[in-house]
């Protein structure tokens, strides 16, 4: 058999095992143009889709075959650039990246496109992403050291070193993570998971020499602490960041370098540690005592109320966990920080 | 049909504050026909904060706990969210970096203890889903829950992150669009409630830290159930069960609307779908006050 006779076998197989396959899906796609309108509506479309597009294909379509006023940043359609990160059922999802196949799979064949942050939005798909751009700022995003101007050689980084960055250093600042978060969602002054994911990525690397990043990750109210650990970050980062990954090791970071202060946020996380220590299991009263010392006032009122349903046992009620020597001794082995 | 058995890792809270988690669970066991294996030497898993201090000490003590899992030979049943999401993290990673499997072992040596890796990890929902089947369950309910709104209530930490989630139960679960416990709540007989907030989170580790973030998305979660005519809501998780349960008053403050909807654990729906006696399923024990039962 000749190359080309080889080449047209080849091709014939790959047509025969790949189906492109097509059906139809209703789009309910967010519209909103702050200049004109008062508030915003959804407008319905109905489209072949196939198996081979992606999103953006369905958002290129609204603008070429259906209105030509719909309004949408695109640029790289390579999951590089980060400018098409819209939502579709509530997720946020890079458009370019993201298939119809995938999101059929996920949704059937309803699915309503909206801005990332509706509250933001401009017009249709573009909002003001200015909170987050501040928010990446205020996280030093840049590697801070004295650069020798004539220098005799690179400044390489070993392999271990780079891979300290764990993938940190791929977030393309989509957006994605950010206007996923509930926090950011209902406290404006919370840097989110992309700003800490920055904060990790420069903090890790070793040529950096900045003294304030991790204070300022440090504040309680807008930095790590007011985390609520639910994943979504990690669950829609289209590059796979693993957002909440990097909060865990700078909260690691603040303990290792002794910049945890003692507050209700610290003393929470080190009060697990006491708690097992004495118990095995937690002495759940205990560490609210613990992580809130005076402040513990506020929270009798419920307390009571949880006492009198018998949902709290006094510290000699405790069943501590048997063999609980073994526990101590490896609490005591395999700690490797101290507060 | 041959007796199931589980190494069951009940956690902490449903040994304190959610007493009747643990009553409920005993009791839907024996209905079903599964005998649970306590592992009364489980320490605490950390609930998702040691780690944050401590991330090599977090991971010895979990995998300790496996390693006691593995000694019965038996799947590691969890009845809490979190004590699922740190479990199978911990084996998930120790599974998959030898070097930090070996050093991990290195220290349970000093008590005689080896992680291998040997027992699967999961939570009690999806194990029955597995193991007993929804059609089977649905055969076995003797009292319909026909008259009830349900609004599932799925827990971050059972969905998310769900490439995590998805390697500890058959059917994968779409962390976007969740069904198993809207499945549950059908083979009770009950009709699930569709709103935004079921995979939401309930705030409850920023409680202490960040107050009224926690707040309003525990009123959120509430008011989203109540907006779609929800009866009552279900959890599978404890810590999703005391937000939800317990915090109504800073909720309703926090959202500037009185909630409040009683909250069932999904065992306790389980067991009065099943025919438990109500009095082993600790309604009791709750501050929103259970008023159908």
């Amino acid at each position: 058999m000749n190359l080309e006779q080889e080449l047209t076998k080849r091709k014939k197989e790959l047509m025969s095992t790949h189906k492109i396959t097509t059906q139809k899906v209703n789009f309910k796609v967010f519209r909103f143009n702050a200049d004109e309108d008062y508030l915003p509506y959804y407008e319905d479309y109905t489209m072949e889709v196939t198996s081979e597009e992606v999103v953006l294909d369905i958002m290129n379509r609204i603008k070429w075959d259906y209105d030509g006023s719909f309004s949408y940043r695109r640029s790289c359609r390579h999951g590089i650039c980060g400018a098409c990160a819209i939502k579709v059922n509530g997720r946020s999802t890079l458009a370019c990246k993201e298939s119809m196949t995938t999101m059929i799979e996920y949704f059937g064949n309803e699915m309503t496109i909206e801005p990332l942050s509706t509250k933001r939005a401009i017009k249709d798909m573009i909002i003001d992403k200015g909170d987050f751009w501040k928010k990446h700022e205020a996280v030093t995003p840049y590697v801070v050291d004295e650069i020798d101007e004539t220098p005799e050689s690179e400044n390489l980084l070993s392999p271990a070193e780079a891979n300290a960055l764990n993938d940190a250093d791929l977030c393309i600042q989509c957006g994605a993570c950010h206007y996923a978060c509930p926090v950011v969602e209902v406290n404006e002054d919370f840097m989110g998971p992309a700003a800490f994911a920055a904060a990790y990525r420069f903090e890790a690397d070793v040529r950096d020499g900045d003294v304030s990043r991790l204070t300022d990750v440090n504040q309680m109210g807008s930095g790590v602490w007011d985390c609520v650990k639910c994943f979504e970050c990690a669950e829609v980062c289209p590059k796979d960041v693993n957002p909440i990954e990097k909060i865990t090791q700078l909260h690691n970071m603040l303990f290792q370098q002794g910049k945890a202060e003692s507050n209700v946020a610290t003393r929470h996380a080190v009060g697990f540690e006491k708690s097992i220590k004495k118990n095995g299991v937690l002495d759940e009263g205990g560490l609210v005592l613990y992580s809130e010392m005076a402040g513990i006032v506020k929270h009798v009122p419920v307390a009571l109320k949880m006492f009198s349903k018998g949902k709290i046992v006094p510290p000699w009620g405790i069943v501590k966990s048997e063999n609980l020597d073994e526990i101590q001794k490896l609490v005591k082995s395999s700690s490797t920080v101290k507060f | 049909m041959e007796k199931l058995r589980y190494a069951l890792f009940t956690g902490c809270t449903a040994k304190q504050s959610t007493p009747e988690q643990y009553m409920s669970t005993m009791a839907v066991a024996e209905k079903l026909n599964i005998e649970l294996v306590e592992l009364t030497e489980a320490s605490c898993c950390g609930a998702s904060h040691l780690q944050d201090y401590d991330d090599f000490l977090s991971l010895v003590l979990n995998a300790r706990n496996i390693a006691y899992a593995e000694k019965h030979g038996l799947t590691m049943v969890t009845i809490c969210n979190t004590c699922q999401l740190n479990t199978a993290m911990t084996k998930h990673r120790l599974d998959n970096d030898a070097d930090l499997k070996a050093r991990v072992n290195e220290k349970l040596a000093e008590v005689g203890l080896e992680y291998k890796g040997t027992s699967l990890i999961t939570h009690f929902l999806y194990a029955i889903i597995d193991d007993i089947g929804l059609d089977k369950i649905a055969e076995m309910v003797v009292t319909p829950l026909s008259q009830f709104n349900i609004a599932p209530f799925y827990g971050c930490h059972n969905i998310r992150p769900s490439e995590l989630q998805n390697e500890t139960h058959n059917k994968a679960e779409n962390p976007y669009n969740p069904t198993s416990l809207d499945d549950l709540i059908i083979a009770c007989g009950g009709k699930n409630v569709d709103y935004d907030e079921k995979n939401k989170c309930c705030g409850f580790h920023a409680e202490l830290q960040a107050p009224k973030t926690a707040a309003i998305l525990t009123g959120n979660a509430i008011a989203g159930a109540m907006d779609n005519n929800a009866d009552w809501m279900v959890t599978p998780c404890p810590l999703c069960h005391l937000k939800l349960d317990t915090q109504t008053h800073h909720a309703s403050e926090a959202i500037g609307r009185d909630v409040a909807l009683p909250v069932l654990h999904m065992q306790q729906m389980l067991g009065l779908a099943l025919g438990c006696d109500q009095n082993l399923l600790g309604m009791k024990h709750h501050l929103t006050k259970v008023d159908f039962v």
